[in-house]
């Protein structure tokens, strides 16, 4: 079992989601972050001075599923979150040990 | 002069100032939070830019004389001769600051297809051309004794100087400015429904003056133009209540939407019909915005905050319903339900006249705007929104 933590642009989550939820990805945790990568946000330009954003909205998902499904995930974000441009985020794996559900107490390893 | 008409109309200034910010909340909450600052802050800067027009040359260009029944003339330029002590019914000095907020009113409207993409230093100078060319002439044409009024045009608090000026020249704008970015591809939503609720709350009380004191006295017609005006706007709220219930959910939006398209539409019309004829124009003013409003965005028009489907047309439909539902027991003008065509043809020819200039002049403007300033920003200062990329700050810290 692995969680898919996946950073993407805000106004590429409802792609993503809808894309997931086609091939029957339902359950995931959405957070509202901020983050920035390597280029350091965006760098404005205006008469001469300039302005920089440092961090961006980004859109934190995180998707628990069986370890055979990590790469269909995964492609599905990228297909749907990418731009091509600087800022498209980040998707991070990491293993999960243990899964409670708790109305039921019903627990997955 | 009595003190009665002098501090109603003091009064009633203040009422409208307050609608200026008012517009800039109601317009705020349905943008992205990164354009929160902006929104309010462009109603702002409409005010000040109004009051700068107004002093140097605006009033007197209103109100002033008269050249060729388009424009009035320079004898009042930085408010030379406008008197504390002498007009009628009231100071000239105070009727010019009245008119004065009203300009700023209108500009703050037509910020709604600039919402969420304008420069603003681009924003300060199509203001100064669009209160030059459109905001003043209009004022002159139905308030200055110029030639609509002359035709025997009614406008009594501004269906076209205000509603049809700002709401006509917003389309001309959203097709020149284009969309948002991202626009029909994801979704844009309101990012603070209850901010869009208190700019509604300022605009309603706001409304008492804006057509109780334009009749300039505390009179007869001013206690008529309060009581049409609630009338018009509680009916038309209803109205559009009921046909976005009758496809879905009762949504506030919708709600606060038929409450303005019904003070919209009520304002040319509040000195001149009754109670009456404010129930049936709120109630068709309610469905006609909601028509106008779902037309615009089945045409994927991206004049993001509906000041054309509200004010433009709201303000359209109420200058042409005058024609039909003025009663003479109120100020003596009688439309054609009392038995006179001749104001109803008047009213549809300052409709045509008001809208086709709007229009084509705002598009002229703003095309000229973007060849001095773009009127857009970039692709990265829209991403990153206008509060930071514009004014180097944050709305929600």
């Amino acid at each position: 079992m692995k969680m898919v933590i996946a950073i993407i642009r805000p106004e590429k989550f409802e792609a993503v989601e809808d894309a997931l939820a086609e091939k029957g990805y339902l359950g995931m945790t959405v957070t509202e972050v901020k983050g920035r990568g390597e280029q350091k946000g965006i760098k404005l330009q205006y008469r001469g001075t300039s302005i920089e954003v440092d961090l961006l909205p980004k859109m934190k998902l995180e998707i628990i599923v069986d370890d055979g499904h990590v790469d269909e995930v995964i492609k599905t974000i990228c297909e749907n979150a990418r731009t091509g441009k600087y800022g498209d985020g980040r998707i991070f794996v990491v293993p999960v040990e243990k899964s409670v559900r708790i109305r039921t107490g019903e627990i997955t390893e | 002069m009595n003190s009665g008409d002098i501090a109603w109309v003091m009064t009633s200034t203040a009422l409208v100032l307050l609608m200026v910010p008012g517009v800039g909340l109601f317009y705020a909450g349905m943008v992205r939070k990164k354009n929160v600052v902006s929104m309010i802050t462009l109603s702002i800067i409409s005010m000040i830019i109004a009051c700068v027009v107004w002093v140097v040359y605006g009033y007197s260009l209103s109100f002033s004389g008269d050249v060729s029944g388009f424009m009035g003339n320079l004898d009042r330029a930085f408010l030379r001769g406008v008197d504390i002590s002498s007009g009628e019914p009231i100071p000239e000095m105070l009727f010019m600051l009245y008119q004065m907020m009203f300009a700023g009113v209108t500009l703050a409207i037509i910020t709604s297809a600039m919402a969420e993409r304008v420069r603003v230093s681009s924003f300060i100078f199509f203001g100064v051309l669009w209160l030059t060319f459109i905001y003043i002439p209009f004022a002159h044409w139905l308030w200055g004794n110029g030639w609509l009024s002359k035709m025997g045009a009614l406008d009594f608090a501004g269906g076209m100087v205000v509603h049809v000026s700002s709401g006509f020249g917003a389309l001309a704008l959203a097709f020149l400015l284009g969309k948002r970015y991202g626009y029909g591809e994801h979704s844009i939503e309101p990012h603070s429904i209850p901010l869009t609720l208190i700019g509604l709350a300022m605009l309603w009380f706001g409304w008492f003056g804006f057509n109780g004191g334009s009749a300039l006295q505390a009179n007869d017609i001013a206690v008529n133009a309060i009581v049409v005006t609630f009338i018009a706007s509680c009916f038309a709220g209803l109205t559009w209540m009921a046909v976005s219930w009758i496809k879905g959910k009762p949504g506030s939006l919708g709600i606060a939407s038929g409450v303005i398209a019904g003070l919209a539409s009520i304002t040319p019309a509040a000195g001149f019909v009754d109670v009456a004829g404010a129930v049936v124009i709120g109630v068709i003013s309610g469905i006609l915005c909601f028509i106008a409003l779902d037309l615009r965005i089945k045409r994927g028009i991206d004049e993001s905050l509906d000041a054309w489907a509200i004010h433009g047309v709201g303000g359209a439909f109420g200058s042409i319903a005058l024609g039909v539902f003025a009663n003479p027991s109120i100020s003596g003008y009688a439309g054609l339900m009392y038995g006179n065509a001749n104001l109803l043809v008047s009213q549809i020819i300052a409709v045509i006249a008001t809208i086709t200039y709007a229009f084509a002049v705002t598009f002229v403007l703003a095309k000229i705007t973007n060849m001095i300033i773009p009127m857009r920003v970039s692709i990265e200062e829209e991403y990153v929104g206008l509060d930071i990329s514009q004014h180097g700050e944050v709305g929600y810290a």
